[in-house]
This record gives structure tokens, C-alpha cells and sequence, in this order.
């Protein structure tokens, strides 16, 4: 038999409809591959009986009108999933059970997709590394003791394990993109507004957005076109048409105009990531697209006013987690001893520290210091880029400053784990859609992507460049099963 | 009516105080479902049956704004000739409790929706302006229960969410008196609008007022406390005076005040501080980034300009000139909606200046001794007219019309039906009242004499008698003419 | 700028987290050079900027006052770590 689990989604949906397979069998492929994997700890929740129960009723339906028709999907745990476990990584939510389906995944649901499980991911999405989950750290395929990334680690880690065919993560600050080039795989962020954040746990709200993690850009417009649409229930939710990803995507790029920002070399860049970039250049000049020099002046400030709004955002965001309607709740004498202990007892470190700046950046005295300035310098990234695109149609960067770290390796220092961000941060304040498509490896073998940044809406744009770049840095997956 | 002036201050040791009052109203808006989730907000449903995900906050709810809430927001902005911010911004106001479960309040606070306006109150001593800051949208809180339970308390979460105006005075009441002026007033224009009924009893309206008290002809205010969720105008004032007291007793004894929360005590009579001064709350606002900002299209201010109803202020000005009312009558019957549309549903269909009378007169005095609202009154207005409109028409005298009013408030019954079923026609043929003035005269000779040489008060005896006859029925003005004549 | 003890206990509080001596002493250094990085934006000029409160020129989106919503008490409660039928259950508020 044919490993069909490492078969991309766009391959596994046609072998479904041609027959070739039935969807039952795509699912225990999967199945069995994330049984072996228990070591990646890729997984909070299995839902295992309940996807071979719709599979089984898909064989038997045959309704291959979906885009997703048949297929498995894992997703992060942080889409709220109808009658199944939904953690958030945390342990304040460790019992929680939502009532209710997220607007994202029920839209995969309707194209004929299913539940495979939820992943885990760092806790309430905070974290570069997956080290902060209260259900362990998850470890990358390309190495024991290797981080996959985060917020979207266990994401990341599972698809290029080939133990789902794809999967959905959010970005905040690069939680999609960052795990995607340290596992050799595709992750998008769409526009802000893009798709519907009803639904999934939020962190930032001006920040989060949910999109598509995939083996390859082909998959990727597919399930962003599933994700994608405008929802009533989400005031942050824009009313544009959803373009067809699918059917337009194209590596024909030619005269497309890229800009290079020299902002984006930072100091003490390692050589293989410059190299990488470099690459990159020459791949698009191959395809006909014009590269420019570009200038992002205020770029090195992103990540100093990311980490006033994110966690200012995050600690009221979290409030709700007081032990009173849902999740863990501690003993206490009075009301308030009952919140200190439930959120004492129920957050992680990292969320603790978040929480705490974000409280301090926003308190009387402190707001116009920290959070105002940071909402001013905001106004400056976005109007960086909003000059810079009246330029160019694209902007090429790399995805993160190094490639996958060793666990541990940054734990006992917040703000080098926060570094990793780097490229990432500038376009969640922008609220433009970015994309990490895999480009090659570093000296040690570990994979490293490139970034393209779009204009608002343009996904189309950033997918086309990024086949094209897919097409000729022909990358492959390199991973020796080291874990079953 | 009198002209007073105004004289409402606290008397220290040596010399006279003024109390400087503000307030800060929040009165529900009267909208189907919530502010920012679509959950009922009906009065007195079982424990949390109007509550929906989004109340109760569960993860990754996020609010969608009430459109009829913000068009409600703006017309009371129109009702108090108030600036309207085309561009608002709702801010999360931080905080933890049991009643708000996001951990949150989402209201707004330094872009309302609406600036500067002002409310006209006619005191004893003549009109008074009082200036409104701002009011802006907000949401309510859910209910905590502490008397359920010894150790615990119990959670409702259907008032979570309710859409509130917050409107905020300006610092330029003085008196007690002024305070139940400005409420009534402000109450009353929201009824008129339909913007909110004003039920301090069920929570619809609520106050927390500022105090403070400084020398008269000292231009500096001084430091002001709180006194929060006063639930009745009664109790408001008894608090007021109570607060000013304290605060000039304190000053007279060169004591500070601190700037604090009261809480009053209804059986006391007295206010006690609410927390502890460590424990002030720092509310650390900052925009909602779960909504845009608000933008109001000015074809909407425009519309809503011209479906406004008419509010009190101006009814009343037309009443005085249009109606020939006096000022006391128009106040009285632009007071409350209920009123002035029982009145001008009467003088449909007869004269004015009687229907007032009646109203403020007849019906007033049966509405309060049942102790019911004009809403409620067993005469409807169309039976009131009716009757009236006999009167006018010389059909009964006034005086059988007050019999009949009586009878009408049995099951509204209809004026027309009463007066020919018990056959209370005043009598009004020339002739016939004629023939009983003559035989009322002519039993009565020496009377007749007796009036002939002086006694004029006889007068009345004879009309008494002649009433009496008839029945109380022959018209009054008839007899007298008659009457008048045959004495000659 | 440095965060010290005091100012840690200060936030906690506000933000409803109880911490040891442990870990206040761990979180005063952490926060502090949390404050140090993001405190590079001292260096910018912005008093001229406008904050940029959303990403997009968008205004905000209303819907009808229609009551669709609410009488799922079962559902509210569901998750809940004490209630009963009607009520969610705390201990009690010290006023």
C-alpha cells in the first residue's frame, strides 16, 4: 500500500474523488501515522473513533461537492470545536468543552472535511518555540530536541510528520509562519479581517488571524479558500469577495515588481539566511519579476511596540478566565482569593508575564508612555508599508533570523525568545497578509524559509510568487523517521 | 404664583454653604435585545435565560453592536440639544467581578457618542439651565445575589449587556429640590422619546451623585465624594443634605475630605465609605480592538431630526400659546407623555380649557386616591371628552356632570349611556323651567317679599329649591336669567 | 525603568494573580527587561502621529435589535465548576 499519508491535500482530494482510495482509508493512514508519533507530542486531543465514524459515512454519502471533500483535518487547539475538548495549550482550560463550532473550522466542516484532532500549540498562542503548553513541548521531525516553532508547534510539527494532510494555525506575531520555516512547510496569514476570528481563543485581537498551514502553496490556496469570508459575528470581519485562489494561482510572475527592505538585514544576520535571501532574488529575477530596493524605516521598532499591544490586548482578553463560568477554578476564602489562585494556579509563565506587562503598559500613569506610543508607531510601520506598496507588488524578506533551536535553549530568557519574531511582527501590526514557503537548509540541515509580504486582500499575489519560488528552489522534506 | 428666590444652603457655625451637586445617570435603553449580543432584555425572566455565549463571555465570543441602540443614543442627544460625535470610540473599562464576566465593561471614554447639551428646569424662582457633559453607551452588569446563601454568591448574567445611556451632568445643581427637578425632567423627556421608561423601581434609571459643598461666594469647588446607586429620588435627596452636612462639619472643623465612594444607608440615614482607599480601582482603559470605531452617517441624524415626537418643552410653549393654557397647567400636563397624551386625545373632540381643568381637577383627584398613573385611569380619554363636550353643548350642568364622572368609573362607562338611561338631560326649555321657577315662587310668597325688601341672599334658597325640584337637571344659567327677571 | 518588587505586587493585584516571594522576585527581573527592550521606542519622535486604534478604514457594522438569542441556561451552565440549576455559584464578595 502506498503511504498515502504523505501525499499533499490537493492529491488526497483527487485520489477521493477518482477512487483511487476511499476516504476511510486516508483517514486510518493518518490515524496510524499519529498512533506511531506519540513521541512529537503533536496532539492534546484524538478524535480518532469520531474521524473514522465520518469517514465511514463519507464512503458511504459520497457527496464530493466540497472543496475538502473527505479528508481528515487536525487543527490547533485554539479553533473552538463543538462537543470536543478545547485547551488553548492551557491549563485553566484543561476541561473545557465548547457548545459552539468556530466560524473557520465550520466552514471546513460544510466543505466536507472532518475533526482529526486538536494540536497543541503555546499556551493562549504565546510563544515562539511550543515550550509554554501545559501539556508538554512539542518536537520538531527534523530533530529530537528540536522546537518546531510556535504558537503553532504542534501544527507545524504534525503536518510535516505527515500525521494530517493539513492543518490550520493562527498568526498573532508569526505563530504560523515562524513554525513553518522550521519545519519545511507552508504557512499563510492572511489579511487581517480576512477570515473569521468567532470562535477561536483569543490573544490580540487587532493581532490574530487564523490561516492555512500546508505541505505545499498549491494546498495552501485551496484551504484558504475554504477558510476565507466575510462573518456577521466578528465586527473585525471585512466585506470583500473572496478571490478564487485555486483557479488563479499561477507561477507566472513576470513583471511583477518585488521589494528587497534593507531594514530586514539586521546586524550579526547569519550568512546562510542572507545566502538564502539572495537565492530567493535570483528565483524571481529567473521568473521575470523586477526587484527593487526598498526602504521599511521604522521596522526595528515593530517588535518593541508588538510587545506593549499584544500583551496589553492579552490581559484583558484573558480576564475572562476567572474560574467562574467555565475551566479551572481554585479554592479561595472570598471571590477575589478564588481569581488569585484559579489564575495563579491555571497560567503558565509566560502568559503570567504577559498579562503582567500588559496590565502595567496599560495602567494609570503608563497608558500614553507605552500603549499610545505603541499604537503611534504602529501608524508608522503601516504607513511604511503603504509607501512601500505604492512601489512594489511584493515584499521578499526571510522568515525567521535563524532555523530550528534546541528545546530549552532560550527558556530562561524572554526577551531572546521574542527576537525570533523578528520579520514576522511587522506585518500583524500592518495587518497585511505574509506568507513562509520553504527554500533550502542551513548548515546543519535544517530547513529555513522565505517570507512574501502582500498588500491588504492580495493573497493571490504572495501565493503566485511563492509557487514560483517552490517551483525552482525545489525543496524537499528531508525528515528521517526518528520518532516511531 | 409666587415669585421665590432661591435659598437652599447648609448653615455651618459661621457662615452659609452651597451644595454643588452633579450627576450620573444610567437609564436602560428601551431596545428588544442587548447591546452587543441579541439576547432578550425583558424585566423579570428566571435566572439566566436571557443570556447567550457572547453575555457570558465564553472564548472567542466577540460583540456586534445594536443599531437601534445608537439611534436611541442619538435622539435623547437630540432631546437635550446636545452635540453629536459623527465619530465614536468604545473602550474596554478593566476590571474584575462576579457580575461582568468578560472581565470588562465595553462603554466609552474619552470619544462619546455624544458632547455638551442641556436640560431646562422651571424651579419656584424661575428657570434653571443645567449643563450635560457627555453621554456615551454602555454596558450593564449582571447581578450578583449575596443573601442566597451564607457562603456563596449567586451569579445572574440576564442583565449583562443591557444597552445603558450614561449621561453625566455638568456640576450645576444646587439644591435637592433641583436634583428631583433634573431627574423628572431628564425621565421625562426619555419617555417622550421612547428612549428609556425611567423605572427607578425596576433599575431602568439609576444615580450616583457627586457632592460637594464650598462657602457661598467662593468661586473654587471643592473635593467631592460619591454616593453611588441611590435607588429613589426620596432617598437621593436624604442622602444629599446628609453628604453636605457631613462634608461642612468636617471643613468647620478643619478636617479634610477625601475623595472617595459612599455608599448611603437608607435605615441610618447616614453615607459610609464604600472601599478602602488601596483598593481604588484603576480601570485602564483602552480602545475595544474586538470593534471599529463608530461612525454616524449624518442622513441618519437628519432622519431621526425629523421623526422626532414632539418633547416636552416645546408642547408646552404651544399649549400656552396655542391652547390659552397657563403655566401651571401646561407643566402639569406636559409632565409625563402619559398625560399630555390623555389630554390631547380629549380636546379631539372638546374645549380645551375645560379638558384641562377636568384633567388636572376631576381626574387627577381620582387618580390619587386610587394611587394609580393617568395609564391606568378607569375614564378613558374619549369618555372624558364626551362628556366634557355635553357640558359645552348645555346637554348637562356641570354639576350633573361631576355625578356622572362618578358613574363613569365603573368599568369606563360611556357618559352618553348614563346620562339617557338615568335620564339626567339638563333641563334647558325656557318653558318648562318657566312653569317650576313659578311654582317654586309662589310657594315661597313671603320669601319672595322677604327678597323684595333687601334679603338678596335668598337668591341661592330659591335656586336651591328650583334645583331641587328639577332634580338638579334645570340648566344654571337659564334659571338664573329667569329667576332674575320674575324677582324684578 | 525598572520593575521592583512593589510594582510587581501592584500589577498582580490588579490583575488578580497571586505570587510567592519566588516569584515575584523572578518576575521583577523578567519584567524589567521586558520594559528595557520595549522601551527603544523612547527613541522615536510621535508627536505628531495619530495612534492607529484599526487596521482597516472600515466603520463599524451594526445589526438589527431583534432577539435571536439567550434561553440556553443549559449550555451556560454547562461548563461551569459550581451552579446549580439557575445560578452560577462563587464565593462570597467581601464588600
Amino acid at each position: 500500500m502506498v503511504n498515502i499519508s504523505n501525499f499533499t491535500l490537493t492529491k488526497l482530494i483527487e485520489g477521493i474523488k477518482k477512487k483511487n482510495f476511499t476516504s476511510q482509508e486516508v483517514t486510518q493512514s493518518f490515524i496510524s501515522s499519529s498512533e506511531k508519533s506519540k513521541k512529537l507530542n503533536t496532539y492534546i486531543t484524538k478524535c480518532f473513533e469520531k474521524a473514522i465514524s465520518a469517514a465511514k459515512n463519507f464512503d458511504k454519502k459520497k457527496n464530493y461537492k466540497g472543496l475538502l471533500a473527505g479528508i481528515p483535518l487536525a487543527v490547533k487547539d485554539l479553533f473552538c470545536t463543538k462537543n470536543v475538548k478545547t485547551t488553548a495549550g492551557s491549563k485553566i482550560l484543561h476541561n473545557f468543552v465548547p457548545t459552539y463550532e468556530s466560524t473557520v473550522t465550520n466552514k471546513l466542516w460544510s466543505e466536507g472535511a472532518f475533526l482529526l484532532g486538536k494540536l497543541n500549540c503555546d499556551e493562549f498562542a504565546m510563544g515562539s518555540s511550543n515550550e509554554t503548553s501545559f501539556f508538554g513541548n512539542v518536537t520538531n521531525p527534523f530533530g529530537d530536541k528540536l522546537v518546531p516553532g510556535g504558537s503553532s508547534g504542534g501544527s507545524a510539527s504534525a503536518l510535516a510528520a505527515d500525521l494530517t494532510p493539513a492543518t490550520i494555525g493562527t498568526d498573532t506575531g508569526g505563530s504560523i509562519r515562524q513554525p513553518a520555516s522550521f519545519t519545511g512547510t507552508v504557512g499563510l496569514k492572511p489579511t487581517y479581517g480576512r477570515c473569521s476570528r468567532w470562535g477561536i481563543v483569543a490573544f490580540a485581537s487587532s493581532l490574530d488571524q487564523a490561516g492555512p498551514m500546508t505541505k505545499n502553496v498549491q494546498d495552501c490556496a485551496l484551504l484558504l479558500q475554504a477558510m476565507s469570508g466575510y462573518d456577521p459575528k466578528d465586527s473585525t470581519s471585512i466585506n470583500t469577495k473572496v478571490d478564487n485562489y485555486i483557479s488563479k494561482l499561477t507561477d507566472k510572475v513576470k513583471g511583477l515588481k518585488i521589494g528587497i527592505p534593507k531594514e530586514y538585514r539586521v546586524e550579526d544576520m547569519p550568512n546562510e539566511i542572507d545566502n538564502l535571501w539572495k537565492e530567493g532574488i535570483d528565483y524571481l529575477k529567473d521568473a521575470g519579476a523586477v526587484i527593487k530596493n526598498i526602504s521599511l524605516p521604522h521596522t526595528k521598532y515593530a517588535l518593541p511596540a508588538y510587545y506593549i499591544v499584544a500583551p496589553a490586548e492579552a490581559s484583558s482578553n484573558l480576564a475572562r478566565y476567572d474560574g467562574v463560568k467555565y475551566g479551572h477554578r481554585s479554592k479561595g476564602n472570598n471571590l477575589f482569593e478564588m481569581y488569585e489562585n484559579t489564575r495563579s494556579e491555571g497560567f503558565g509563565d509566560e502568559v503570567k508575564r504577559r498579562i503582567l506587562i500588559g496590565t502595567y503598559v496599560l495602567s494609570s500613569g503608563y497608558y500614553d508612555a507605552y500603549y499610545l506610543k505603541a499604537q503611534k508607531v504602529r501608524r508608522l510601520i503601516k504607513n511604511d508599508f503603504d509607501k512601500a506598496f505604492d512601489d512594489v507588488d511584493a515584499i521578499l524578506t526571510p522568515s525567521t533570523p535563524n532555523a530550528a533551536f534546541k528545546i530549552g535553549d532560550k527558556k530562561d530568557d524572554p526577551v531572546s525568545m521574542y527576537l525570533n519574531d523578528i520579520f514576522t511582527v511587522p506585518v500583524n501590526l500592518a495587518g497585511l497578509p505574509a506568507i513562509s514557503v520553504p527554500a533550502g537548509y542551513d548548515k546543519k540541515n535544517l530547513p529555513l524559509g522565505l517570507q512574501f509580504i502582500g498588500k491588504a486582500f492580495d493573497e493571490q499575489t504572495i501565493l503566485n510568487l511563492s509557487l514560483a519560488i517552490e517551483k525552482r528552489a525545489n525543496f524537499k522534506r528531508k525528515i528521517n523517521v526518528w520518532w516511531n | 404664583m409666587t415669585e421665590k428666590k432661591f435659598d437652599y444652603y447648609i448653615k455651618g457655625k459661621k457662615e452659609k454653604w452651597e451644595v454643588i451637586i452633579g450627576l450620573e445617570i444610567h437609564a436602560q435603553i428601551l431596545s428588544k435585545s442587548k447591546l452587543f449580543s441579541s439576547s432578550s432584555t425583558q424585566f423579570g425572566a428566571e435566572p439566566n435565560t436571557q443570556v447567550s455565549l457572547v453575555d457570558s463571555a465564553f472564548p472567542g465570543m466577540l460583540p456586534v453592536i445594536n443599531q437601534f441602540c445608537i439611534e436611541q443614543s442619538v435622539k435623547t442627544a437630540l432631546g437635550l440639544n446636545a452635540k453629536i460625535n459623527l465619530n465614536s470610540v468604545f473602550d474596554r473599562k478593566n476590571y474584575f467581578y462576579a457580575d461582568l464576566p468578560q472581565g470588562y465593561q465595553i462603554s466609552q471614554y474619552k470619544n462619546p457618542i455624544v458632547g455638551e447639551g442641556e436640560v431646562i428646569l422651571d424651579m419656584p424662582y424661575g428657570s434653571k439651565k443645567i449643563g450635560i457633559e457627555r453621554l456615551h453607551l454602555e454596558q450593564d452588569a449582571g447581578k450578583s445575589i449575596h443573601d442566597m446563601s451564607p457562603d456563596n454568591t449567586f451569579v445572574d448574567l440576564n442583565r449583562s449587556g443591557v444597552a445603558l445611556m450614561e449621561i453625566v451632568s455638568k456640576p450645576d445643581l444646587r439644591s435637592p429640590e433641583e436634583v428631583n427637578a433634573y431627574i423628572k425632567k431628564l425621565r421625562s423627556i426619555m419617555r417622550y422619546l421612547g428612549t428609556c421608561d425611567g423605572n427607578m423601581e425596576e433599575g431602568s434609571l439609576r444615580a450616583d451623585v457627586n457632592v460637594s459643598v464650598r462657602k457661598v461666594g467662593e468661586k473654587k469647588f471643592g473635593t467631592r465624594c460619591e454616593i453611588k446607586n441611590v435607588n429613589s429620588i426620596r432617598f437621593m435627596q436624604m442622602a444629599i443634605e446628609h453628604e453636605a452636612r457631613r462634608q461642612v462639619e468636617l471643613l468647620e472643623n478643619n478636617k479634610q475630605i477625601d475623595q472617595e465612594t459612599r455608599l448611603y444607608d437608607t435605615k441610618k440615614n447616614t453615607t459610609r465609605s464604600m472601599r478602602s482607599k488601596e483598593d481604588a480601582h484603576d480601570y485602564r482603559y483602552f480602545p475595544d480592538p474586538d470593534l471599529l470605531p463608530l461612525s454616524l452617517k449624518k442622513s441618519l441624524i437628519d432622519r431621526l431630526k425629523r421623526e422626532l415626537p414632539e418633547l416636552p418643552d416645546k408642547k408646552k410653549e404651544r399649549f400656552i400659546k396655542e391652547h390659552n393654557l397657563s403655566t401651571y397647567e401646561a407643566n402639569i400636563l406636559v409632565s409625563e407623555k402619559e398625560i399630555s397624551d390623555y389630554y390631547e386625545e380629549v380636546i379631539k373632540g372638546c374645549d380645551k380649557k375645560l379638558a384641562s381643568n377636568w384633567i388636572t381637577g376631576d381626574l387627577f383627584a381620582l387618580l390619587n386616591k386610587k394611587n394609580i398613573s393617568i395609564s391606568k385611569s378607569p375614564v378613558s380619554a374619549r369618555n372624558l371628552s364626551a362628556l366634557i363636550k355635553m357640558i359645552t353643548s348645555g346637554k348637562i350642568s356641570g354639576k350633573i356632570a361631576k355625578d356622572v364622572f362618578e358613574k363613569m368609573q365603573d368599568n369606563n362607562k360611556d357618559p352618553q349611556q348614563i346620562v339617557d338611561k338615568e335620564n339626567l338631560i339638563q333641563q334647558s326649555d325656557p318653558k318648562e323651567l318657566e312653569k317650576i321657577i313659578s311654582g317654586v315662587l309662589s310657594k315661597n310668597q313671603n320669601k319672595v317679599t322677604q327678597y323684595k325688601s333687601g334679603k338678596t341672599k335668598l337668591f341661592g334658597y330659591f335656586v336651591g329649591e328650583i334645583m331641587n325640584v328639577s332634580k338638579g337637571k334645570a340648566n344654571p344659567q337659564l334659571v338664573n336669567e329667569i329667576l332674575k327677571t320674575k324677582l324684578k | 525603568m525598572s520593575i521592583d518588587k512593589d510594582t510587581v505586587k501592584h500589577i498582580a493585584k490588579l490583575a488578580r494573580i497571586s505570587l510567592d516571594e519566588k516569584k515575584i522576585n523572578s518576575l521583577s527581573k523578567d519584567l524589567t527587561s521586558i520594559i528595557e527592550f520595549i522601551e527603544q521606542l523612547n527613541k522615536l519622535n510621535t508627536k505628531k502621529i495619530v495612534p492607529l486604534t484599526s487596521i482597516t478604514n472600515a466603520s463599524l457594522q451594526s445589526r438589527e435589535d431583534k432577539v435571536s438569542d439567550g434561553k440556553i441556561r443549559d449550555q451556560i451552565l454547562k461548563n461551569s465548576p459550581e451552579k446549580n440549576e439557575e445560578f452560577f455559584v462563587v464565593p462570597k464578595v467581601i464588600e
